[in-house]
């Protein structure tokens, strides 16, 4: 490269101070972003990737938070080195960001129009009437339907990905030099992450901004950058244009990444194994009411007249996006939720059962949560958590007995025994998800529902957990409802799937056929986004 | 793999548990680290002990007295005179004659103050309010006793060292009784309001819905009573009393800690794991004891030290307008009441004040560090 790079980071360290101790979140990082180039930072949670971005903008919780080495240069100036007055120019003028939660990092209570008009006024000194006018071509521009009847709404009226083009049309207004993307399509469903970063790429070209790209998914960075640099425990330790990387990768955390996929295929499926669980014409609508007396007006549909059959060892698979009801149907068979429509558990009716009655069921009806860290109870050790449904089921078990059972469990997710008087926060998030199934294992059940299980987890260790579990459904004839929207996951794992979407089912039938040959626009839609992340025609898949 | 470290054939040790959890071992450090809340405590707990012995430092008994051979306890034992050789039922051991009969007999051991909360001391220098006796000489102060200044009555033990009351009653003796009569009832009234309001807020959180709205509603009804005119309607019926009193407060404190337990409760009911337990199959009030009571213990433990406090203030106020507790009785309140009838006796008005406000102080420097202590940002530091 000839030109000087507009962005080079030199020997950068970031440490953290905490308690007595340092702890150094970022080791002596060195990377060029030339102009016009994408690059991106790839690694797992906790690999520093994303406080390495932060500190490009000096945006970290100083002070306790420092640098004890290198230099941020952006044009030929030490961003470090610069005061708060001379980085404000900088930050949200000629460097932007756009963050992971489009959720949370718009104010509510303001409109999006205020929201941009705002920054415009800041950073270019902008009158009202111009500022409108740019806010209305920036919102064309990031491709929002109908911008100008978009302009008067607040957050919470738009959906995610609206959200997040919002946030892309604010980084934009300031026509910037870089623009710093942290994950931007971490919370997004598939079909709208490949929108995104189609229109990430697309603005890119058209501007000739850079861009920094961070994210923890190697199927984007393929799709999205020039170059890439793979960190792991604070380190860069590889970098090069993608093709090589992903061609020839030379360390072996990157070959450990780029194997890491949750792959495999199901055991074959015996079509007259006992149907452990079935759901016939299942519905949850939640009233929605109006008006002085409260009167029901109408219903949303969360779940609207499905049929599922899930048998003893076998796995089916619910996919969907965001909203599809595919949660709700879960908890809907696991009665946690009312529900109308027959459910047939062990060809026992169990739909009209109180929550008393449902008791002794509860020790073969299992449920695996998403979020590893909001499901285990942060005041009790894991021992207690495990035991806490032994304490119920069996409770002529003596302590030693139940102490036994534990281990045995702890050693069969593969968790090291010794650890179990610990408390959860000391657990990675892999090792807690762990937890959660060693809980819902030791009762011995004949059915698990696994609610996204793997979606809160970095993608080596969605391969373990996914590995864990065909081993343990393998070992113990498991019948699994398997819920995600993550459908690498689902291939790996699911016999059958149902596709589902507002409620009902687009499509139903054996795995293989539903990837190999489906039959809607909509699974099709889904399937090219998720493995190839390809847009799909305009109508199809919602913004 | 990385995530995992399986070691087969490890054998099942029982490890003994920590005896405090990482996270109360940091909130322990962090109460420390308030110096000044730290300090009060240990002040406020070793006042609090004392006064719990109040009976062993200020009283009109000796502690132990030898009597003809026989070792006799009357601050416990309630020995009638004849004993002494009299003939009323109670003995007054500040009697004289009482005195030179035990000593010639035996021997016996004072409390540093020999007076109780309602001795009325006979030989005060002038008209009641008298001074704290280190404002007289020796001649003055003893200008009461039979003998003067030589009577063998005229020592440091019979000092009144805050004066007495305008009934001739010591006011240190009254001051360490009323302390801890004071701290005892808010103590109390703050032990049974927690376990109320909890259990009140709990529900209501928990159950939500009609629960939660029908609970509410007889809230805002019965927070609108006001305590005072049932006090003044109860006091014409019922005789007043200790625990008659902390029984009318008890009716009303508990509403103060439902908001803030409801809240968590609301908060926390929807928590992951607190759907984890209910799909194991936990039984409603398991999971309310075990999931979600210690959320709300952070929210109830920061706000004891207050109640404490306000309880005691509420227990002065009311001795203070003559509502409180049955005349006699050593109370802060009245103190401060008396002080109002004499201004020319300011011993009575500093010394109530200093009590009151030592005590009150001190309880919100411990509800600070208390704050502190639970506050989860106070981490970096």
């Amino acid at each position: 490269m000839s030109e000087a790079p507009l962005l080079s980071v030199q020997d950068l360290s970031v440490a953290f101070s905490q308690g007595g101790g340092q702890s150094v979140a970022v080791d002596h990082i060195s990377f060029d972003i030339a102009k016009g180039e994408t690059v991106a930072l790839v690694g797992e949670s906790g690999s520093g990737k994303s406080v390495s971005a932060l500190s490009v903008l000096k945006l970290l919780p100083y002070p306790s938070a420092s640098h004890p080495s290198g230099k941020i240069l952006f044009q030929g100036a030490d961003l470090l080195a610069m005061g708060e007055k001379q980085l404000r120019q900088v930050r949200g003028n000629k460097i932007t960001m756009i963050f992971q939660e489009p959720m949370t990092s718009l104010n509510p209570l303001h409109t999006i129009e205020h929201q941009i008009v705002e920054i415009l006024k800041l950073h270019q000194g902008m009158a009202d009437r111009p500022a409108k006018a740019r806010t209305l071509a920036l919102l064309k521009e990031v491709g929002i339907r109908d911008p100008e009847k978009r302009l008067d709404a607040y957050p919470h009226q738009l959906s995610g990905g609206q959200r997040q083009r919002v946030m892309i049309a604010m980084a934009l207004a300031n026509e910037p030099e870089l623009l710093i993307a942290d994950e931007p399509t971490t919370a997004l469903d598939v079909t709208v992450q490949a929108q995104i970063l189609e229109l990430l790429a697309a603005l890119k070209s058209r501007k000739g901004m850079s861009m920094l790209f961070i994210t923890h998914d190697l199927g984007i960075v393929r799709k999205i950058a020039d170059r890439v640099c793979v960190m792991t425990k604070g380190k860069i330790v590889e970098t090069g244009p993608t093709k090589d990387i992903f061609a020839n990768p030379q360390h072996p955390y990157t070959r450990h990444l780029l194997a890491a996929e949750p792959k495999g295929k199901p055991p074959a499926a015996n079509a007259d194994a006992k149907a452990v669980m079935t759901g016939k014409d299942i519905k949850v609508w939640f009233p929605i009411k109006q008006g002085f007396f409260r009167r029901v007006v109408d219903h949303v549909k969360a779940v609207d007249g499905i049929d599922v059959t899930v048998r003893a060892g076998q796995t089916l698979g619910v996919v969907g996006e965001s909203g599809s009801g595919k949660t709700t149907l879960g908890l809907a068979l696991a009665r946690m939720i009312s529900s109308t429509g027959t459910i047939q558990f062990n060809g026992r009716d169990i739909n009209q059962l109180t929550f008393n009655a449902m008791r002794p069921l509860r020790r073969e009806l299992q449920i695996v949560f998403q979020d590893p860290f909001g499901s285990l109870s942060p005041r009790m050790s894991i021992a207690e958590i495990i035991e806490e449904g032994l304490k119920i089921h069996a409770p002529k078990l003596s302590p030693d007995e139940r102490d036994d059972k534990v281990v045995d469990v702890l050693k069969e997710v593969g968790l090291d025994p010794a650890s179990r008087n610990r408390y959860p926060h000391e657990f990675s998030g892999g090792q807690r998800q762990r937890v959660a199934i060693a809980r819902a294992m030791v009762l011995n059940p004949r059915f698990v529902m696994l609610d996204e299980p793997t979606s809160a987890l970095d993608m080596s260790v969605q391969a373990q957990v996914v590995d864990l579990l065909r081993n343990l459904q393998a070992k113990h004839d498991l019948a699994y409802l398997f819920i995600s929207h993550d459908l690498k996951v689902i291939r790996a794992l699911a016999n059958d799937v149902i596709v589902m979407r507002n409620g009902r089912i687009v499509e139903a039938g054996p795995s293989e056929q539903i990837f190999g040959n489906p039959q809607t626009d909509y699974t099709r839609a889904l399937i090219s986004a998720a493995f190839k992340i390809e847009t799909a025609p305009a109508g199809i898949v919602s913004q | 793999m990385s995530e995992a470290s399986v070691t087969a054939g490890v054998v099942p040790q029982r490890m003994p548990r920590p005896f405090l959890s990482p996270l109360n071992t940091r909130r322990l450090h962090n109460f420390k680290a308030n110096r000044r809340g730290y300090w009060s405590l240990w002040i406020f707990l070793v006042l609090f002990v004392l006064s719990l012995f109040a009976e062993f430092i200020a009283n009109d008994k000796p502690i132990v007295a030898s009597y003809k051979g026989e070792i006799l306890f009357p601050v416990l034992v309630a020995y009638p005179e004849e004993k002494f050789g009299g003939f009323y039922a109670v003995t007054d051991y500040r009697d004289p004659v009482i005195q030179d009969e035990i000593n010639a007999h035996g021997w016996m051991v004072w409390p540093p103050i020999r007076y109780s909360y309602q001795t009325v001391n006979n030989a005060i220098p002038e008209a009641a309010p008298a001074k704290p006796s280190w404002e007289y000489d020796a001649k003055t102060r003893c200008n009461q006793y039979p003998q003067g200044a030589a009577d063998p009555a005229c020592i440091v033990g019979n000092w009144n060292w805050l004066g007495t009351d305008d009934q001739a009653r010591d006011v240190l003796a009254r001051v360490i009784y009323g302390f801890r009569i004071s701290v005892l009832f808010g103590l109390i009234l703050t032990a049974g309001s927690a376990l109320i309001g909890v259990g009140a807020g709990a529900v209501q959180g928990y159950f939500g819905g009609w629960t939660d709205l029908l609970f509410q509603r007889f809230i805002e009804i019965w927070s609108a009573i006001p305590v005072l005119y049932l006090l003044l309607i109860v006091a014409a019926i019922l005789p007043p009393g200790f625990f008659i009193l902390l029984g009318l407060m008890l009716l009303f404190s508990w509403v103060a800690l439902v908001g803030v337990v409801r809240a968590e409760f609301l908060r926390a009911r929807n928590f992951e794991y607190v759907n984890a337990a209910r799909a194991l199959g936990v039984p409603n009030r398991t999971i309310m004891f075990r999931h979600l009571l210690p959320n709300a213990m952070v929210a109830t433990l920061t706000f004891l030290p207050f109640l404490l406090s306000g309880s005691i203030s509420t227990l002065t106020s009311l001795d203070y307008l003559g509502f409180g507790l049955p005349p006699g009785s050593a109370s802060l309140g009245e103190l401060l009441k008396q002080a109002q009838r004499n201004l020319n006796a300011p011993w009575l008005g500093i010394s109530g004040f200093v009590v009151i406000s030592l005590m009150l102080s001190l309880l919100v420097f411990v509800g600070e560090a208390t704050r502190d202590a639970f506050d989860p940002r106070k981490t970096f530091k």
